[in-house]
């Protein structure tokens, strides 16, 4: 169920990207559009009926079901890296703001 | 007009991408649907089984037991920390550099002499005191969060950022605070070089790079996994301080363009 | 249709709702915010979907220190002639 959400929160980011003129707008829609990828990628590994996969005394041997750890290797680091580009991008939109005066991609055409 | 051309693109895109995935023929590399993935073809079954380097095709894997399995492939109750910082370290060390990259790159472009940007709030009562009390609660969480990240849930990234919010926090609720960034800096650097001497010693004791070459002990121990918590630590001081960084240069800025 | 189903329903409808409001939204400030509600409910829908790394990393990154990085942005003493 989840997995078909997950594929439209994508689409909005995209339709966000397309649409908006406002530098912290388009930087949201990206972060839009990963959170849906996030999404997407752990509803790839899930098993209905699955536990999380961690060892514990109470789950605590491997021949029980577990949900696919990979995905949720991977989008660990996804995440990360999401803040990286977030802050990377948020820099230049404060270089920008410091030299156009405004956050809109129309208005700096301009000068 | 503009908007209903990106709508119509983008639901374009969406039916492409359903139909790829939901109603294309069977074929054995088929998309199975949500909720039915199956472990056993893919490599995650090893991954569960601490069973990966060793020859699966020819006999069935004990399982591992927790609190009894001795000398694992990997010493790891977190089945997510083993895949992140043993099996697939040269993956996390790239990705550490790609957080780095990224952190230098804030620095470049928000360099020159700073000083606290004048924040257009004032902190309330609560939060100022408020955060006196959190902080302290909130960087022993972080530690607690990567020392017993081969254990519990979390590790050296939900931890490092933990503890760079804890520093956000002394940024929002005091409008003269200022960060020591030379100490972030240091702490960034040497966290690094030690992965990749971690890295290195393997190389030279066990034959590839980020061999794990302590003994990995009994499963479900403190003391166990190898090098697993040790570089998981040094992770999590990484990842803390350079956003801890990133966030410093965000509240400063540049003394009298 | 079990209880389970009916909160994935509801999640994954709010979760859409909030995108399409976030970058819809008049002001920055207010698709900042609501960037931060979604972050919280994949919270949700990662623990559904049995990822407690995940989740956790998430809710610090996510809902916290993202949405504190864009307030820094947004609240600086040159923009507030702006409509932030």
């Amino acid at each position: 169920m989840i997995q078909y959400f997950a594929i439209a929160l994508m689409l909005v980011g995209v339709y966000g990207l397309l649409t908006q003129k406002n530098v912290i707008k388009l930087i949201v829609s990206l972060n839009i559009f990963e959170v849906g990828l996030n999404v997407f990628i752990i509803s790839v590994g899930y098993v209905s009926g699955g536990i999380a996969p961690i060892l514990t005394s109470q789950n605590n041997t491997s021949a029980l079901l577990y949900v696919d750890p990979l995905p949720q290797a991977l989008v660990l680091t996804s995440i990360v890296i999401g803040v990286g580009v977030t802050a990377l991008a948020l820099a230049f939109a404060r270089r920008l703001h410091n030299q156009y005066g405004t956050y809109n991609l129309d208005e700096m055409e301009g000068e | 007009m503009k908007q209903a051309v990106s709508i119509v693109l983008v639901l374009l895109l969406g039916a492409f991408i359903f139909t790829a995935l939901y109603f294309a023929d069977s074929s054995p590399l088929q998309f199975k649907p949500y909720g039915d993935a199956d472990l056993s073809g893919r490599v995650s079954q090893g991954y569960v089984d601490k069973n990966v380097t060793a020859d699966a095709a020819s006999e069935e894997p004990a399982a591992v037991v927790y609190g009894e399995t001795k000398n694992a492939e990997t010493g790891s109750a977190n089945i997510v920390t083993s895949v992140v910082v043993n099996y697939r370290s040269f993956d996390t060390l790239g990705e550490v550099t790609v957080l780095f990259v990224a952190a230098l790159g804030v620095g470049l472009l928000l360099s020159g002499k700073r000083r606290r940007q004048e924040a257009a709030f004032q902190p309330s009562f609560i939060l100022k005191h408020g955060v006196r009390i959190v902080l302290g609660i909130m960087v022993i969480f972080g530690v607690y969060l990567f020392t017993h990240g081969h254990l519990t849930p979390g590790g050296g990234f939900s931890g490092g950022s933990i503890i760079a919010a804890a520093v956000l926090l002394l940024y929002v609720s005091d409008n003269a605070f200022k960060a020591k960034v030379k100490a972030f800096k240091i702490a960034e650097g040497v966290a690094g070089s030690l992965y990749v001497v971690a890295g290195l010693l393997g190389l030279a004791l066990g034959g590839y790079f980020l061999y794990n070459f302590l003994p990995t002990g009994v499963v479900g121990d403190l003391l166990s996994a190898g090098i697993v918590p040790i570089v998981y630590i040094l992770i999590g001081l990484k990842v803390g301080s350079e956003i801890s960084g990133v966030i410093a240069g965000f509240a400063t800025e540049e003394e009298a363009l | 249709m079990s209880l389970m189903d009916i909160l994935e329903l509801v999640l994954g409808i709010a979760m859409v709702v909030l995108g399409v409001v976030a970058v819809n939204a008049k002001k920055k400030i207010t698709s900042v915010i609501l960037l931060s509600a979604l972050s919280m409910l994949a919270v949700v829908a990662f623990v559904i979907m049995r990822a407690p790394d995940v989740a956790i990393t998430e809710a610090v990154i996510g809902s916290g220190l993202v949405t504190g990085l864009f307030v820094f942005t947004l609240f600086t003493k040159k923009n507030e002639g702006e409509d932030a």
